[in-house]
């Protein structure tokens, strides 16, 4: 019975890492630094396809394609600017992730830092207010009406 | 009353970008321009799917406006498409086709099956040329004026109705 259960769980593993490879196929790196600049570049470009996946993560044809293409590239021995160049080249700045700044992403880029700045702006205005009315004294003749005023409900 | 016009900058600030946001939301992601728009036709060197020994290159797209349409025979909106597609080679239009990612039996199967209105077809069975037009699933349409330069992307199924507002109009404006 146990023996029959260790089978089954192996057969499981071998089926699930079958379907693993099945999606993300494996490759041979020279080095760990050529791996990393790989996973970081499949993970940063969006599938043209399938809209809301990296190609690292992504079973379409073309997906497929694009990391053969990062892969071969990066055999190559082309820096990872160039690699990117070549696919926004082909499939638009669409597939970044991380869209470049250029005069077309001004706004994209800057309104989050504008926003910030603004927000900052506002709240040294509001303290300063706020340090500048609880500075004021009040003048002698408010002072008096205070004292009246608190004099006439004590004494009612 | 210098206070009550801070205030309000607030809810317009809001207004203004829900409106710019909510545009965003009704924007159709997969109907972005091609990347190649304005560019020329990318270099390429392939055989035709008819002939193995004939070489092509990008030059087969000099000298007329052409339509190119990416196509293969494991795309079935490739098929419904062809009705169309025969319609503007009737209508004296030069059509290229590129055979993507298919085999030359499947291909020319398909050919005389659903009709061939194309003058040539570039065999691309690894997808090499499909890439650098990036392409991302079949089919898709392209318009290249005389000199070879894209004009006009279109993604997907030809209808009818494309034919008449969008790929007449534009192959005249190439002309």
């Amino acid at each position: 019975m146990a023996l029959i259960r260790i089978v089954a769980a192996l057969m499981l593993l071998v089926m699930a890492s079958g379907a693993v490879a099945a999606g993300i196929e494996l490759r041979e790196f020279d080095d760990p630094v050529t791996e990393k600049r790989y996973r970081d570049l499949t993970a940063s470009m969006r599938c043209p396809l399938c809209e809301n996946q990296a190609i690292n993560d992504s079973d379409a044809p073309i997906s497929a394609d694009m990391r053969e293409r990062v892969y071969q590239l990066l055999q190559d021995g082309q820096s990872d600017i160039e690699i990117v160049n070549h696919m926004v080249q082909r499939f638009g700045e669409y597939i970044l992730y991380n869209p470049r700044l250029e005069s077309r992403t001004y706004l994209l880029w800057g309104l989050p830092i504008a926003l910030v700045l603004l927000g900052a702006l506002v709240v040294v205005l509001m303290i300063r207010a706020r340090r500048n009315a609880s500075a004021k004294a009040l003048s002698a003749e408010e002072r008096q009406r205070i004292d009246a005023l608190i004099n006439r409900k004590r004494s009612s | 009353m210098k206070r009550r016009l801070l205030l309000l900058l607030l809810p317009v600030g809001f207004l203004g970008l829900a409106l710019f946001f909510y545009q965003g939301l009704s924007l159709d992601p997969s109907q972005r321009d091609s990347a190649l728009m304005a560019r020329d036709f990318p270099a390429f060197e392939a055989t035709t799917l008819r002939d193995e020994n004939r070489r092509v290159d990008q030059s087969l797209l000099q000298g007329d406006v052409t339509l190119v349409n990416v196509w293969g025979e494991w795309c079935p909106a490739c098929k419904q498409e062809m009705p169309q597609l025969l319609e503007l080679a009737d209508r004296g239009i030069r059509m290229v086709g590129v055979n993507y990612r298919d085999t030359r039996e499947k291909g020319m199967e398909f050919l005389s099956e659903f009709g061939d209105p194309f003058e040539t077809n570039i065999f691309d069975p690894e997808g090499e040329l499909g890439f650098d037009l990036g392409v991302y699933g079949a089919p898709e349409t392209f318009l290249v004026d005389a000199d070879g330069v894209i004009r006009y992307h279109h993604k997907g199924y030809v209808s009818p109705q494309d034919v008449r507002e969008r790929i007449l109009p534009e192959v005249e404006k190439w002309r």
